[in-house]
């Protein structure tokens, strides 16, 4: 219905999801992506320069 | 007679508060070096995304769930709603790796870690609340499947997660004012304790 009106969702999101299986370990594919997204966000949160840092050395 | 004013309750507290939090200490001008980091923008992000969450939370339940189910309106805030709490709870578990990594607890601040812990437990139960309140199959189902659980723990007799009235209750009343309210505690105690220092400067803190 919305699709219809153009801000419908960018990726098909109108079917059945998609699972991955290892053993008794089951996750949606969906899931895994935003888990692998935090871990990668994280990563660049703790090593990614910060912005003007240099400049603050001298800050209190 | 100065004596009788300040030992009035009102004059105890004011003078207790100022003492831990002075003005310029509660928003200060300049912060150490070591704040410029990502992770506490992600712990901003984590607020701004709550007041978001709150704000959209506060038009839906305006016209209630016939309304941001069936029409335009009432799904993009619906749907604005969603997405608020995915990058709120995206940024606060940032947040919380990042803290974690740094033993952010050190130096007397152990409450500053407790309340941020709290604040993400009563999110969770916030977040699930919400799912259940939901008035779709989504939620009926999450609640049927949720239930089992609940109930293997004792807890289904006073939570029960298939009274859409209590759990409606909760997520837009209890679970609110305890995530605002552990959230602000948590400010204010970076406030009062400061940001914890890196590794290398804890020496220097102690002797300070």
């Amino acid at each position: 219905m919305a699709q219809g009106w153009g801000l419908g969702a960018l990726v098909n999101l109108d079917h059945y999801g998609h699972y991955i299986q290892w053993h008794v370990i089951q996750i949606s594919v969906g899931n895994l992506i935003v888990m692998v997204l935090m871990v990668a966000t994280f990563l660049a949160a703790l090593f990614a320069p910060f912005p003007g840092r240099r400049n603050r050395k001298g800050a209190k | 007679m100065s004596t009788d004013i300040e030992r009035q309750w009102t004059s105890r507290i004011r003078h207790s508060v100022v003492d831990k939090l002075p003005p310029d200490k509660l928003l200060p001008d300049t912060q150490p070096a070591y704040v410029a980091s990502w992770i506490y923008v992600f712990g901003v992000t984590t607020m701004a995304a709550l007041a978001v969450v709150i704000a959209t939370g506060c038009i839906l339940a305006l016209d209630g769930p016939q309304w941001w189910h069936s029409s335009t309106l009432g799904h993009y805030i619906n749907s604005m709603h969603l997405w608020s709490v995915e990058i709120f709870f995206f940024a606060m578990v940032v947040h919380l790796w990042g803290k974690f990594s740094m033993a952010a607890w050190r130096g007397g601040r152990s409450m500053t870690w407790v309340t941020g812990a709290v604040t993400f437990l009563a999110s969770i139960l916030a977040g699930f609340t919400g799912y259940v309140s939901q008035t779709n199959f989504d939620s009926q189902w999450i609640a049927t499947q949720a239930k089992d659980g609940i109930n293997s723990t004792g807890g289904g007799a006073f939570f029960n997660v298939l009274n859409l009235g209590q759990m409606l209750m909760w997520h837009i009343v209890l679970l609110p004012i305890a995530a605002v309210v552990l959230t602000g505690l948590h400010v204010v105690m970076v406030r009062i304790r400061g940001v914890v220092p890196p590794f290398e400067d804890t020496k220097t803190e102690v002797a300070a």
